[in-house]
């Protein structure tokens, strides 16, 4: 299991904007009536999303009663799930894929370079103060590893220069196209497919 | 060899688009109505007669499946839950068919909720995959507004909703019972069976659970016939399946092909071959991670399927196939694989919790040589005590490919974990210290 640490330091209040609190309304409407906590890892994800990437204790307890449930039902399911960061993150966040698929590949060289360009440990901001990384389980895209998640996009075939590159692209604020960094148009298998031949480039 | 016409995902590569009007085009929607007009009966029957075995990882017949769901609708409505939590290692398929062949999904959504009775159709797509979720709403919206979703159906008098709920990064909710639970917006642990989800599932509803990869088949099956589906592969083992070739290979690679294509052809033909040539193959595991790896000389014979990977005691899983070249250290790469498990084990059941951690550090001392001799066996010991004392599945996955490395390479480990027992030689030795101590955060 993992190990979940909750920030020290929590924001006072946590309210949705109004755009969010349309979309939560409307994600409450998918479930049947009676059913609203379905919602909750929504409303958890949407307010991660409003707070700078991370959900404050604020945020939990007012969820908890925008759905009307116990706080410590909604305390138990952000604490569960990997991808609610309950401490603050950089704006652009690394997500480096190292489980044995891509470690075969090379992820363990890209974590070298994110020790060195962004921070010498995981989870912690870089000097700048607007990126940093981890390193996570699987993230599905094993045939193109090795691969990491810069906040929702993202980024395969990588090697350590191109991830390099990337990062310096980051610090300036500008973001590079996600996808194959091996000019892969998918999953297909590079310059040799040998199935659906008619159909290649269509 | 699949010949191309009978591959069933033809947008596998993304030649086409992914856009309603090219999946129309590519035949997709065509006659929904005269299928379903057909009845429930014909479609589960056809779906038997086909012997379509779910492509998640278990491989329970899909026409069984649904003949579960209770035949008259209740004083409780049926749900159909799509099963898009894709995060076993190795494993990359639903991935391509959510964002490529949204509509074949869509459409099985519409056969598959008509044969069991359902309204309303979940489809839990894992958290990481946000952009592939946002391409499966644009096509959903798409079917909306051409009529083939909402109160009347493509014409079929079927009225369905889909809706989309996304996971948050916990590999467990790709078991059925914990994915139920984290849509009712819970912790997602496992429930005991029974009662099975076909009775009781979503909110205590009847439920039918079903793969993507096997419900964007259905379509196709439909309307090609059962008998054309089994045609393909060998009885109990039918039809296409998609591969996914990762690792140490020159062209990894997401490939249709036939059941039961012999792996060195997969691997040789479609995937480039292994780094090094194919005698630099030093293991290979089948089925994603959770099932036991293979030695160079089982993979020189095996065919790809559920039957045969049973027969050499490992399985097909989800057919992602991991290739492991000499260049590698094994027992490294089980221990990757024991933290893995040892990550996402949701915490419910002690001895996977507890074992899995177990697991993983001693695979570690193993990969560094710290470990003893009779650790080995011990270590076997810990996987027979944590594989069937769970509640769902977890337990084995996490303890089979322990047991597969050291089934075979056994020899290996202990060639490099020679020494004595620690109280003759008095060496400093980590496990004598409390591990989790040790452990670093979030490990």
């Amino acid at each position: 299991m993992a190990v979940k640490k909750i920030s020290k330091v929590q924001p006072e209040k946590f309210e949705f904007n109004k755009k969010n609190k349309e979309t939560a309304d409307s994600i409450i409407k998918n479930y049947p009536s009676g059913k609203q906590q379905s919602a909750v890892m929504a409303l958890l994800y949407l307010a991660q999303k409003q707070n700078d990437n991370w959900i404050p204790l604020s945020a939990m307890k007012y969820i908890a009663k925008y759905l009307d449930m116990p706080y410590i039902k909604v305390y138990e399911v952000a604490t569960f799930y990997s991808m609610y960061n309950l401490t603050p993150v950089g704006k652009y966040f690394f997500q480096v894929c190292t489980t044995t698929p891509c470690m075969l590949r090379g992820a363990y060289n890209l974590v070298d370079v994110c020790k060195r360009k962004i921070s010498e440990e995981e989870n912690r901001l870089s000097e700048d103060g607007k990126t940093s990384w981890l390193e996570v389980e699987c993230l599905g895209a094993c045939v193109n590893a090795p691969m990491l998640q810069l906040n929702e996009d993202y980024y395969e075939d990588l090697d350590p220069t191109k991830l390099e590159q990337i990062i310096d692209k980051i610090s300036n604020d500008q973001v590079p196209q996600p996808g194959s960094y091996k000019g892969r148009l998918s999953s297909e298998p590079e310059n040799t497919r040998k199935t659906l031949i008619g159909n290649k480039n269509a | 060899m699949l010949e191309d016409k009978d591959r069933i995902f033809q947008n596998l590569y993304n030649d086409f688009g992914a856009d309603l009007a090219s999946a129309k085009q590519r035949g997709d929607w065509k006659d929904t109505k005269e299928i379903c007009g057909k009845g429930r009966e014909w479609i589960i029957n056809e779906i038997k007669t086909s012997e379509l075995r779910g492509r998640g990882g278990a491989g329970f017949p899909t026409g069984l499946k649904w003949s579960f769901a209770p035949k008259e609708v209740g004083s409780r409505p049926h749900y159909l839950v799509i099963n898009a939590d894709e995060s076993e290692p190795g494993t990359c398929k639903d991935r391509d068919i959510l964002r490529f062949e949204p509509h074949k999904l869509i459409e099985g959504c519409l056969i598959a909720s008509y044969a069991v009775n359902a309204h309303k159709c979940y489809i839990y797509i894992r958290g990481e995959y946000f952009n592939e979720g946002q391409k499966l709403q644009t096509a959903i919206d798409e079917a909306y507004k051409d009529g083939l979703l909402g109160k009347n159906s493509a014409g079929t008098d079927w009225e369905l909703d889909i809706y989309i709920h996304y996971g948050a990064g916990a590999y467990i909710c790709g078991e059925e019972t914990a994915l139920l639970e984290s849509i009712e917006g819970k912790k997602g642990q496992p429930r005991l069976k029974p009662p099975f989800p076909a009775l009781i599932g979503l909110y205590g509803c009847p439920t039918i659970i079903n793969n993507v990869e096997t419900i964007s088949v259905v379509p196709t099956i439909l309307r090609r016939g059962g008998k054309w589906f089994s045609s393909l592969g060998r009885p109990k083992n039918t039809g296409s399946k998609i591969y996914c070739i990762s690792g140490n290979v020159n062209n990894p690679c997401n490939v249709e092909e036939e059941m039961g294509i012999p792996l060195k052809e997969l691997i040789e033909k479609h995937a480039g071959g292994v780094i090094g040539g194919w005698d630099n193959l030093k293991a290979v595991i089948p089925g994603g991670s959770s099932m036991p790896l293979l030695p160079k000389e089982t993979c020189e014979t095996i065919k790809m399927d559920f039957d045969a990977c049973v027969e050499n005691k490992t399985g097909l899983g989800t057919a992602g196939i991991v290739v492991i070249n000499k260049d590698q250290d094994i027992i490294k790469c089980m221990a990757r694989i024991a933290r893995f498990y040892k990550h996402e084990s949701c915490g419910q059941c002690t001895p996977c919790r507890e074992g899995s951690g177990w697991m993983w550090r001693m695979l570690e001392r193993m990969a560094k040589g710290e470990a003893t001799r009779d650790e080995v066996d011990m270590l076997l010991d810990v996987t027979k005590q944590i594989e069937g004392h769970t509640i769902c599945a977890f337990g084995e996955g996490s303890s089979w490919p322990v047991q597969g490395l050291i089934r075979n390479f056994k020899d290996e480990i202990i060639e490099r974990n020679k020494f004595d027992p620690i109280v003759k030689k008095q060496k400093d030795i980590p496990y004598l210290v409390d591990q989790h101590l040790l452990e670093k955060e979030n490990a």
